[in-house]
């Protein structure tokens, strides 16, 4: 036992390389247990947030009964499809519509392998990082067709069509983007960019800034690009064509139901976080803090050091803030202690967070995931506010506006990149 | 513009003999779908997401209220046209009891007249906060439902109070009202106007500049005047379409002629041009009912009806302007208690029969918003 505790201790000082990297099979798969149950309980998190967040700006209040102000609702949910009946239609082609839920969801977590949460903590490090991700979370495609075709009717069938064509169209812009940041890379000393995800964001660390206000405003331009192209990536709203409620009634997934829908949900929502961590990688430094060159020093490393816990101490702030304005009567009483309970265990873990070898390795990871959740933040403000657009206009905005946007951008970042170079090119011209 | 007299009907039958017929699909729209607003049925015939005609399929809701009429007395009959547009049942009331009204040859006083308009201004607003929040809900904009259910419940509030019932009302009786108006009506109604005019610039806020909206709804769903008269088709939707035809102007009715209103017209007959008439519209109402609720006079609600209507032999057609459109009552008598014949003018049925004609060469997405902009509710069009 205490050479295991050793060991797991004498992995953790070394922590400069990422398991996969260190070629250690036993570390990359504890990682991979944690990153999928990280994962899972952001997506139930996120369920929660978006009804939460979305009743508030609806003026309503969104799920309170099941557990203190609906805490527990995602979980009923979530036992509620697990116990549905599993229908499989009789018309459809049963063995693709059998395969294609999981097709989704082996896609939307597999892009995980390379994100990096800190210097050290992904699970592996490839070369090619941003291609693996964006190539294999436009695997998912293949899935959503497979649904909407082996459902054999129509809805289904037109939202996979709608899906298909969209996806594909938004990750030409989107590929385009992300190799504006490829090119940033590359303006070191060695003049050698990389693919690698953990590559990027120290080339960011180096340069001084992040990619999104390098060259400004190219590196916002290509940001931008890359945050309208995610949502429609995602089938989010205002681009949530394949799955219209109010045309297609639920597109491709309109035969689905219980655990099989629930693995399309579950799907949607990590492909969410996915194309999330992407965008914070390529353009929001990753798991840099805030002015990690300007504001260096120990002490600056102490202050930011400070942020994951007392986030947390503010969460538990808040549940014990609403558990003093809960109603007294004896029927809230076991809701009121559950709420109370939360913020106890809210508040523990952001205790746990200021204890110092805790607090020296979670600063990435919550850096990384303050940025992520910020972008899911978007997600729910954008369907909050936008209406839905129309097939054609869906693609003229994705080959009319941002091809166009993303060709010139990749140009002028070249451009702006070499521009010594060009420079010397000219007057050697000039000369002659 | 497309001449209605020439399109030809669905033939659904025999396959089209195109070399496009392999991708032709005709696909059923309804009757349950979350966007027909209720229980229509649209058979789409589409090439890829290109509509290329569709039919209508009604009486999903049919409940025979025309039937029902004539084994009814006049007086028995007037709750159920609250039944047919249930979302502005004043309105229907309205009509009804001004039909009967001028079949027996008698007058409201002045007073109910007031009251009358108050009540049935309030409902068009309360009509089209509920076609603007499920309009925007079929075209993708979620929120902005909420907010006008938010706003509508204070309308339907002072129906409460008023009458007792906040959606099919009977809220009028042959004759006037049953009711005098209760202690503090005007105060409320005076709160109301002022606590909905920033709400309606709320809506506006979200979806008038809104691009996406503009994207979805300009150029959607176009008809043109001669068009939209050839078809019957009144309220706003044939005032977007730049023919100024309101009722309440043309053939006034119930005391519309003291007041100080505009009627609101669009140009191109768009999708969008049908929603700022509407919420222009919602406006005016307002303006209607700040003019009402300063003037309401003194005096009796009720004129003078024998306790058992008898009308003469005789039939009459009176038309009010609904929040959809022309709104008819056709009563034939037969001396008897109890009408002959009563053929209603839904505007929501006569307005369906244009969704052929504005979807053709649309999208699947643009019958969804034409549906929407059309305003129809299916209790009327099947009645």
């Amino acid at each position: 036992m205490h050479e295991f505790i050793d060991y797991i201790q004498s992995y953790l000082k070394t922590k400069d390389l990422t398991p996969g990297g260190d070629g250690n099979i036993f570390w990359a798969t504890v990682y991979i247990l944690l990153v999928f149950v990280g994962l899972s309980v952001a997506v139930i998190a996120m369920n929660w947030l978006e009804r939460k967040i979305l009743a508030h700006m609806q003026v309503r209040l969104g799920p309170m009964r099941v557990g203190p102000h609906g805490l527990l609702q995602p979980i009923a949910d979530a036992i509620k499809l697990l116990l549905k009946e599993d229908i499989i239609p009789s018309e459809a082609d049963a063995a693709i519509f059998w395969v294609a839920p999981f097709m989704v969801v082996l896609s939307a977590f597999t892009v995980f392998v390379v994100v990096p949460f800190g210097p050290a903590h992904a699970i592996t490090d490839m070369n090619i990082g941003i291609l693996f991700m964006l190539g294999v979370s436009s695997l998912s495609v293949l899935g959503i067709v497979m649904a909407g075709w082996a459902s054999n009717s129509h809805y289904p069938l037109i939202g996979a069509l709608r899906s298909s064509a969209q996806m594909v169209s938004y990750e030409v812009a989107m590929g385009l983007a992300v190799v504006s940041v490829i090119i940033m890379t590359s303006l070191n000393l060695d003049g050698v960019g990389s693919l690698s995800m953990i590559e990027i964001v120290k080339q960011q660390q180096a340069q001084g800034m992040w990619f999104i206000f390098k060259f400004f405003p190219l590196g916002l331009v290509g940001f931008v690009i890359f945050a309208i192209a995610m949502v429609a990536e995602t089938n989010r709203a205002p681009f949530d064509l394949p799955e219209a409620e109010s045309e297609l009634t639920a597109g491709f997934h309109t035969e689905y139901s219980g655990f099989r829908w629930s693995l399309f949900f579950l799907a949607e929502y990590s492909a969410m976080i996915a194309v999330s961590s992407i965008a914070v990688t390529l353009w929001l430094g990753g798991w840099l803090r805030p002015f990690p060159n300007w504001l260096n020093g120990t002490t600056w490393d102490l202050v930011f050091s400070f942020f994951p816990g007392l986030t947390f101490l503010f969460f538990a702030a808040i549940c014990f803030f609403n558990t003093v304005r809960m109603p007294k009567h004896p029927l809230f009483k076991i809701q009121t202690m559950g709420l109370a309970g939360f913020g106890v265990v809210l508040g523990l873990i952001g205790l746990a967070m200021f204890y110092g070898p805790v607090r020296e390795r979670v600063g990435d990871i919550y850096w990384f995931s303050a940025k992520v959740a910020a972008f899911m933040y978007l997600y729910i403000w954008y369907r909050g506010t936008f209406p839905r657009y129309r097939f054609d206009q869906l693609m003229k905005v994705g080959w009319k506006v941002l091809l166009p946007m993303g060709l010139a951008l990749l140009i002028l970042t070249a451009g702006v990149g070499m521009r010594t170079e060009l420079w010397a090119q000219v007057q050697e011209v000039l000369h002659k | 513009m497309t001449d209605p007299n020439t399109l030809s009907p669905l033939d659904l039958d025999t396959p089209d003999k195109t070399f496009l017929d392999a991708n032709e699909l005709v696909i059923n729209m309804g009757p349950q779908h979350p966007a027909t607003h209720g229980v229509l049925r649209v058979i789409l015939r589409l090439d890829g997401e290109k509509v290329m005609g569709l039919e209508c399929v009604i009486g999903y809701l049919h409940r025979g209220v025309e039937k029902i009429a004539e084994n009814r007395t006049y007086t028995m009959f007037n709750p159920y046209v609250d039944r047919m547009d249930y979302v502005a049942a004043v309105s229907n009331g309205l009509g009804y009891c001004e039909a009967v009204e001028k079949l027996l040859n008698v007058e409201a006083p002045a007073r109910a007249q007031y009251i009358r308009v108050i009540l049935t201004e309030l409902n068009r607003i309360a009509s089209h906060q509920l076609w603007l929040g499920t309009h925007a809900l079929d075209i993708g904009a979620i929120t902005p439902l909420f907010y006008t259910f938010r706003d509508r419940e204070e309308i339907l509030k002072i129906f409460e109070k008023y009458c007792g019932a906040r959606l099919t009302t009977h809220a009028f009786r042959i004759g006037g009202l049953q009711y005098e108006s209760y202690d503090g009506f005007e105060k409320d109604v005076r709160n109301f106007v002022n606590f909905v005019k920033p709400k309606i610039d709320e809506y506006e806020e979200l979806l008038t500049t809104n691009r996406i909206w503009l994207e979805r709804t300009k150029g959607v769903g176009v008809i043109s005047g001669p068009d939209a008269i050839a078809l019957g088709v009144t309220g706003p939707v044939l005032r977007a379409s730049g023919v100024k035809w309101d009722i309440r102007k043309a053939l006034p009715y119930a005391n519309y002629k003291n007041f100080d209103f505009e009627i609101p017209t669009g140009q191109s007959g768009d999708t969008y041009d049908r929603y700022l008439v509407r919420m222009v519209e919602m406006r005016q109402s307002l303006r209607i009912v700040e003019q009402a609720v300063e003037g309401i006079p003194e005096g009796p609600i009720m004129a003078k009806v024998p306790k058992v209507i008898k009308p003469a032999v005789g039939e009459i057609y009176h038309s009010i302007e609904a929040p959809k459109g022309e709104l008819g009552y056709f009563i034939v008598s037969d001396g008897s208690t109890q009408p002959y014949r009563i053929r209603v003018r839904p505007p929501s049925f006569v307005n369906l029969q244009a969704l052929d004609v504005m979807c053709r060469g649309q999208l699947v997405a643009d019958v969804i918003a034409v549906i929407g902009t059309l305003d129809i509710v299916l209790g009327e069009v099947d009645r």
